[in-house]
């Protein structure tokens, strides 16, 4: 009775409330749901910091920041203001991840049908192995090894028999330079390789083995059996090569380190060019006089976000829909 | 109808061709990992490692502080990033049915997708904003990018805890919270290191979110809110200089093979587990 006075009328109302409910298994389920929406948080909280921040420049230059050419933070007449236009930021991006793409898709599909129609068993352990430690390489070396070995190559021995064969294309004319768009989107083909293999492998693996055996029963050869399971596989295919986008879109380091970091709205690859991910590392901690500056930075962040965000977003659903597909198809069987 | 020869000669050329992708994929591995080695070890020795960082353009110095650094900031980001991914997972395996469930599900492939600049802004709007550059800003933008990728490795590695060892736990009348964290994770635990390992190797190699945190310094830790070194950041600045080259291949070298050294180990981990 005597430690009963001790305890607020409150709190003791809150125990007949919660008697015999606050089970130790529903705290936990509390706790763990309210460490689960940390995503919640961190991803609010990231949207909300990124736009507030860019806010100043979406204010002074509104969509002309989208469509504009001209990157002159510091210009020469001091009475004239700052202009920020991202198109070729948006422009490099695009082309570089285009060129990864091209290059990076066939090679990625070729060793997710090696991995998972061709080979044998015990070497496809090894070799997926390698693979893997690709995508386990730091940026920063790849940029590293583009610039000391990669750059070297293309530009003597590649790039001048690109531009004697295929020079007639507007896009391989002009002075060859080393440090290029063409060399950012190679390393970046190089770089999208094991996410778009390895996810292609899982998706080829996923296809039951019904569809091959009755090509095989009809006396298909091996590369007619990979071609049916590529095209029952075909949408969890385009949803693997979209998020291989994402990481050429987001990629940061290896092409700031490759690509040159000139603002221009090039026409021909060998031309040095610059990525949205690119301008932000290169010119962020620089970026501290004018405050429409870092905005301006920003707001090349909160593109790069919603880029990202929506490559990726689809490129999820497309995969759980056609895993889904292929579920739905087994269990009809 | 095509002729037999004429399918065979295409099934010929199409599987070599599949063949032929592979060994391209592999020419700049082992390309990246000769060029390293033949241009790292040279400028390794036991001072290299000890050494303060001498100033951008002048021969010789170490890369000590950029070593502490790297293990700092990813220390840092561990503690942060390890026990909010884990029981994150632990709530979307236990409780996977609810909708907040398969939204932070969907969310959390988001996050892992977000470009690591973006991170790196991320941390500079949150911490470098209120203290400066920091290494508190570098562990809290790598612990971010920690997070998802353990979250989702935990909740693999708990989905594939078989029913049978839940219900053994459960009819000895352990309530389920208890079975979660002790039977259900035990049995899980290889998995959920294989997972910390990943996020590990993923975040010690990163650069550009630190970039915009820790801005990078050419001297020794000197307490959680002052700008350091560290091992990618220490690569990039030296690659900007050819009187560096020996100095950045050395520290390339170094940080391969601390993200080699965890990868074989999650190969070891696994391995055991299929065996």
């Amino acid at each position: 009775m005597k430690t009963n006075k001790k305890i607020p009328a409150f709190l003791l109302k809150l125990r007949r409330i919660f008697k015999g409910r606050l089970s130790g298994d529903s705290a936990f389920r509390v706790a763990t749901m309210l460490i689960a929406c940390n995503i919640f948080v961190i991803l609010g909280l990231m949207l909300y910091n990124i736009i507030q921040n860019s806010r100043l420049s979406i204010q002074t230059y509104g969509v002309g920041f989208l469509l504009g050419t001209t990157w002159q933070p510091f210009p020469p007449n001091p009475n004239v203001l700052p202009s920020f236009g991202a198109l070729p930021l948006i422009w490099g991006t695009l082309v570089t991840s285009a060129i990864a793409l091209f290059l990076g898709v066939p090679v990625s599909l070729g060793i997710a049908l090696a991995l998972s129609e061709f080979a044998p068993k015990r070497f496809n352990y090894i070799v997926s192995f390698f693979v893997e430690l690709l995508s386990a390489i730091p940026s920063v070396i790849y940029g590293l090894w583009g610039i000391f070995v990669l750059i070297p190559f293309l530009q003597y021995n590649l790039f001048p028999i690109l531009q004697a064969t295929l020079g007639f294309l507007p896009i391989f004319q002009g002075t060859i330079r080393g440090p290029s768009v063409l060399t950012g989107g190679i390393v970046l083909a190089i770089m999208i390789i094991p996410t778009v293999s390895a996810i292609s492998r899982d998706i080829f693996a996923a296809v039951p083995n019904s569809q091959r055996e009755a090509i095989i029963a009809l006396g298909a050869t091996r590369w007619e059996k990979a071609r049916i399971v590529m095209s029952y596989g075909r949408s969890g295919v385009i949803g693997a090569i979209m998020l291989g986008l994402g990481r050429a879109v987001g990629e940061t380091m290896a092409v700031t380190m490759v690509i040159g970091n000139s603002f221009n709205m090039f026409t021909s690859l060998f031309e040095p060019g610059s990525t949205l991910a690119s301008i932000v590392a290169n010119e962020f901690t620089e970026a501290s006089s004018p405050p429409v500056y870092i905005s301006a930075l920003m707001e090349v962040g909160l593109i790069l976000f919603a880029l990202a965000i929506i490559v990726n977003a689809s490129a999820r659903l497309i995969i759980w829909r056609s895993t889904r597909k292929v579920k739905e198809a087994e269990m009809i069987r | 109808m095509r002729s037999y020869t004429f399918r065979k000669i295409k099934n010929r050329i199409m599987v070599s061709l599949a063949y032929m992708a592979l060994i391209i994929a592999l020419i700049p591995l082992a390309s990246i990992l000769i060029e390293t080695i033949l241009r790292g070890l040279p400028a390794m020795n036991f001072s290299f490692f000890f050494e303060e960082i001498s100033p951008l353009g002048e021969p010789g110095g170490g890369i000590g502080p950029a070593i502490q650094g790297t293990l700092i900031v990813v220390a840092l980001a561990s503690i942060i990033g390890i026990p909010i991914g884990v029981l994150s997972g632990i709530y979307l395996a236990e409780f996977r049915q609810t909708e907040i469930a398969s939204i932070a599900r969907f969310l959390n492939d988001v996050l892992t997708n977000v470009p690591s600049i973006v991170l790196g802004i991320f941390g500079w709007t949150l911490i470098v904003v209120a203290i400066g550059w920091s290494v508190i800003a570098g562990a809290v933008a790598l612990a971010i990018m920690m997070i998802p990728i353990v979250t989702r490795t935990t909740e693999e590695a708990i989905k594939l805890v078989p029913t049978t060892i839940r219900e053994a736990a459960i009819a000895l009348g352990v309530p389920q919270w208890k079975t979660t964290l002790t039977v259900v994770l035990s049995s899980a635990k290889k998995g959920i290191a294989t997972g910390i390992l990943l996020a590990v190797a993923r975040i010690s190699g990163e650069t550009a979110p630190l970039l915009l945190t820790i801005l990078g310094s050419r001297f020794w830790f000197s307490g959680f809110t002052e700008p350091t070194a560290a091992l990618p950041l220490a690569i990039f600045n030296f690659s900007q200089l050819p009187i560096d080259w020996p100095r950045v291949w050395g520290a390339s070298l170094t940080l391969i093979l601390m993200i080699l050294l965890i990868n074989i180990i999650i190969r070891y981990v696994t391995r055991e587990k299929y065996g």
